[in-house]
């Protein structure tokens, strides 16, 4: 990290990214470092091969969404801004700041909708922007149970057999689906996992 | 002990654990010293600084009994209850190791003591705690081994976890290391492998004891206290001592939490706020713990242990009393977040490891190798090595959380709609969630199916919802449910009775008995009227068989509270359709001859029956569990036996489950007449039917006896039969929408609607001979 980018003015759009993200100096610096590893070119974007470099996501049963993740809109390339802009969901909730923000100002990337909207995007392999994409392929703004089936048999493991996958499947839209359509909303998503402690689970300590 | 939990806090435990009691101990006793010093402690109580610090030691350390005892009742919030557990269980090493050291200085007097010894102290705090560790993990690993090979000898497992536990204690004791310690980390890491190897009766059973012992222990423990306090020989009283330790232990735990807290907060993701540091101070008991360590002073060079052991007396009986009577009203008053108890739901689980698995892909983005980094790395070494290791095969096969979660709450369910004495109407509404419509389990092939059919199943249901009690509505459908939410393990042969075996069955074999017991009664009432069979013999038939092929809690419920007259037929029928089917051969039949004397027609039928199905000669698989359904109408020859003519299709296709039965019932009750005047030509067709290969129902034959003695209780392995239940599963799905009709029924040339048309055949042969309806 030393030489290359010792200096936060050395990061392009820096305010702006620290503006929309809440990233510390620190964290932002780091995440800037990171970003220069993984872009062996030094093209100033990633592409997805870079992303698949990194072996433990290889191994992930979700990595290939987390990387497509990044890609928003199709594309092939992700700046810093992104790359932080996507990282920004996984800051830990600071209350604080939430008590005395500006509520005229968009809601924080690192809230509660917010941190379950990422994890929408995150799983469905079309990335796609923000709004509701609930496991969800087709982006209908619902999660069918098509979805879901696929969602669980990459958290499965493989001993269950497919009719125990499809029950499951059956059992856990079920549970979630209140106006009886046979798919979940995103509110019902949302409702689904509101015993979660969602800023908890979903933020890493290193971005604070 | 909630082992996720732990692991997620450990850092904060360890902080209070390690850092807290150390600061107690050295605060507590130095300010003691400093209160003698300025002479508030009568002089007669002779102590320098390190007696002062001794004691200091021995009275900072927060009590795992005590906090338990109380915790479990005030039910905080779990990160909390953890925190304060975790610490009370870890700063065992540390109390051991500080009031070792200290006690060894002491014995060696004070000007003796030499920079080398405190450092030998601590490093004897890293050895006792981490031998203590490893002492626990080594017994861990060793019973986690030995359970994988117990299929076989149930009965000592939950004798093995008891002495490995207990073993593991000893060893640490020997070895002058963290005992305490080494239980717990035995428990942490045996537990996930143990459960899965063991049986669920073992669970139980170890689960159980272990309550009992420990409440034993627990109440035997402060018994001791009381008594040494009643015994003034023990004791010297003095003012000053003990008001200024309660004091203090107060106070400085008090700070001491607060610093700690402080200092975490930096690194802790959800901060400990001030109203749970509140309770952590408060609920700081001391037990006995420090009362034994008191006792174990030696008079010679601690003179003033009279005084120490009173003060001790003190202060515990003052934090369990107070402190624990009033940290309930306490949290109240606070608004401490409580524990919810909410039931676990599949899309939490889901969602669960959905989030464990993209955090563990963000920090690899990120490039930092965090906490989740590393939980994930050790959940693959332990799925490629450990698990492999030391879970019983099958065990390790079938396991997974997300399926774990949904059995049980398919277990749930049914065990709450039976209590609530559901409506079968409102159960074929798919109110429950663990019966989604398009449930395809594979191995509940008919009564999935014919659920799914809807509208067929409604029907039927309801024709018998007019007829039967509501008890008898709710048990058919709690056998519904079972059949179609549990997942059947693969049929045992049950050994018989033996000294190493506990008998599975016994349950059942009771019920059988005060079964027959019922039966040979209403036998000799039913002989006195012949033609006279009520009509409500309907209604228990097809539950009494549905609860004879599930496990032994409906049948206690079934058997145990009819009063009903039942057709003793059925329950004959009954009794040897699942002996037959249970022990897969037709010998049972001739067990069950010399216990009720209305089995016997039904053997000779069997026989005759039996002649029959081999003459079609495509019935080689378990031909016996086929045959003897049919069987019954022989007996009901003699019998008037209009309202049994429906049993006959009741128990033929319908060997895992009764709809089937029950569609074909109501089918019969529906056209009794009609049924009469078809008796022919079906009967006709009879052989032909009869010499139609049963293929699918050849293959539906293993099922039979593999899903009847379904056993949730026990480990779940998948039958390899299971996956025939699949294939023949399309073949009965056809069954179901011909079989509210009775023609269709009657006259179906369709092989695969063998089942119902060749019960029919039967029974119109039978009923041919008979010569009447």
């Amino acid at each position: 990290m030393g030489p290359r980018s010792s200096h936060i003015a050395l990061i392009p759009d820096v305010d702006q990214i620290r503006n929309e993200t809440g990233f510390s100096e620190a964290s932002l610096l780091r995440l800037y470092g990171r970003f220069q590893t993984l872009d062996r070119n030094k093209k100033g974007f990633l592409s997805r091969t870079d992303l698949q470099q990194i072996g433990a996501l290889a191994v992930n049963p979700l990595g290939d969404r987390i990387i497509d993740s990044f890609f928003l809109d199709g594309s092939q390339q992700v700046d810093f801004a992104g790359f932080a802009r996507v990282l920004a969901h996984f800051r830990p909730v600071d209350e604080e700041e939430a008590a005395t923000r500006d509520p005229k100002d968009p809601e924080p990337l690192n809230s509660r909708m917010n941190k379950l909207r990422c994890e929408l995007i995150f799983l469905s392999p079309t990335p796609s922007p923000v709004a509701f994409q609930l496991y969800d392929l087709d982006r209908d703004g619902k999660i069918s149970r098509n979805e879901m089936l696929q969602v669980l048999r990459l958290m499965v493991g493989v001993q269950v057999t497919d009719e125990q996958l499809e029950s499951i499947t059956d059992r856990t839209v079920q549970e979630a689906d209140e106006d009886g359509d046979g798919a979940v909303s995103f509110l019902e998503f949302t409702k689904s996992l509101e015993k979660m402690n969602i800023e908890q689970k979903m933020s890493i300590r290193i971005l604070k | 002990m909630p082992s996720r939990l732990f692991f997620d806090n450990l850092g904060a435990i360890l902080t209070y654990a390690v850092v807290g009691t150390l600061w107690n101990a050295f605060t507590t006793g130095v300010a003691l010293w400093g209160l003698q010093q300025a002479g508030l402690v009568a002089s007669r109580v002779q102590a320098g600084l390190l007696d002062f610090l001794l004691f200091g030691s021995l009275i900072s350390a927060v009590d795992p009994v005590a906090v338990l005892a109380v915790f479990e009742e005030v039910h905080v919030n779990e990160t909390l209850f953890i925190i304060v557990f975790g610490e009370s269980l870890l700063n065992d090493a540390v109390t051991v190791v500080l009031y070792k050291v200290c006690n060894s200085f002491v014995e060696m007097g004070s000007a003796n003591v030499q920079a080398t010894d405190y450092m030998k102290g601590v490093a004897s705090l890293f050895v006792v705690s981490l031998g203590g560790a490893a002492v626990g993990l080594v017994f861990a690993f060793l019973l986690a081994l030995t359970t994988r090979f117990t299929k076989r000898v149930r009965i000592i497992e939950p004798l093995l976890v008891f002495l490995l536990a207990y073993a593991a204690y000893l060893t640490a004791e020997m070895a002058s290391l963290s005992a305490i310690l080494a239980v717990t980390m035995c428990g942490l890491g045996c537990k996930k492998y143990v459960e899965a190897n063991i049986s669920h009766k073992s669970r139980t059973a170890v689960k159980y004891t272990m309550k009992t012992l420990a409440s034993c222990a627990e109440t035997v423990i402060f018994m001791l206290l009381g008594i040494s306090a009643v015994d003034s020989s023990k004791w010297a009283w003095d003012s000053g001592l003990v008001l200024g330790t309660l004091f203090f232990i107060l106070f400085f735990r008090a700070l001491g939490v607060v610093l700690q807290t402080w200092v975490l907060n930096q690194f802790r993701l959800v901060p400990l706020d001030k109203i749970d540091q509140v309770v952590m101070s408060y609920g700081g008991l001391r037990g006995a713990v420090a009362f034994a360590l008191v006792i174990l002073l030696d008079r010679t060079k601690v003179p003033a242990k009279d005084y120490f052991v009173a003060t001790t007396i003190v202060v515990v009986f003052f934090t369990v009393i107070v402190q624990g009577l009033t940290i309930k009203p306490l949290v109240k008053w606070l608004k401490v977040k409580r524990s919810e108890h909410h039931k676990p739901t599949l899309n939490q689980e889901l969602h669960e490891h959905t989030f464990d698995h993209i955090l563990a892909a963000v920090e690899d983005v990120v490039g930092h190798h965090g906490y989740h980094y590393w939980r994930d790395r050790w959940e693959q070494f332990d799925k490629k090595y450990l698990s492999q290791l030391l879970m019983r095969r099958s065990a390790y096969r079938i396991r997974d959380q997300i399926w774990d979660v949904y059995y049980r709450l398919n277990i749930r369910d049914a065990i709450s709609f039976v209590d609530q004495g559901g409506h079968v109407l409102s159960s074929t509404g798919l109110t429950l969630p663990s019966m989604p419509s398009r449930n395809s389990m594979a191995e509940t092939s008919v009564t999935n199916l014919l659920r799914e059919s809807g509208s067929g199943a409604c029907l039927d249901l309801q024709v018998i919802d007019t007829v039967r009690s509501g008890r008898d509505r709710e048990d058919a459908v709690m056998h519904h449910l079972l059949c179609g939410g549990l997942y059947k393990p693969r049929r045992r042969y049950k050994a018989s009775c033996g000294r190493h075996f506990i008998s599975e069955d016994a349950q059942e074999r009771q019920d059988k008995e005060v079964f027959q017991q019922n039966m040979k009664r209403r036998l000799e009432s039913f002989k006195s009227t012949k033609h006279n069979i009520c009509f409500t013999k309907n209604k228990p038939r097809t539950r009494k068989a549905g609860h004879k092929k599930k496990d032994g809690m409906a049948n206690a419920e079934a058997t145990l509270e009819k009063p009903r007259d039942l057709g003793f037929q059925d329950t004959a029928a009954v009794i040897l359709t699942v002996e037959s089917e249970e022990e897969e051969e037709s010998d049972s039949s001739e067990t069950e001859k010399e216990d009720d004397e209305g089995i016997i027609f039904v053997a000779r039928a069997t026989s005759e029956v039996l002649q029959e199905g081999k003459i079609s000669g495509s019935f080689e698989v378990c031909p016996s569990p086929r045959i003897i359904p049919p069987s019954p109408t022989c007996a009901e020859k003699e019998l008037p036996w209009k309202s049994g003519q429906g049993d006959l299709a009741v128990y033929v296709s319908s060997e895992t489950t009764k709809i089937v039965p029950v569609d074909m019932q109501t089918g019969w009750n529906q056209s009794i007449s009609s049924l009469e005047s078809l008796a022919s030509p079906p009967c006709t067709q009879a052989p032909t039917l009869t010499c139609l290969p049963p293929h699918p129902l050849g293959i539906e034959e293993p099922q039979v006896p593999l899903d009847l003695s379904a056993d949730p209780r026990s480990s779940f392995a998948f039958p390899p039969s299971l996956a025939k239940a699949g294939r023949s599963r399309s073949e009965s799905s056809a069954d179901l929408p011909q079989q509210q009709e009775l023609q269709p029924l009657m006259g179906h040339k369709d092989h695969t609607h063998l089942s119902p048309g060749t019960a029919n055949s039967h029974w119109c042969i039978q009923f041919n001979r008979g010569g009447r309806l």
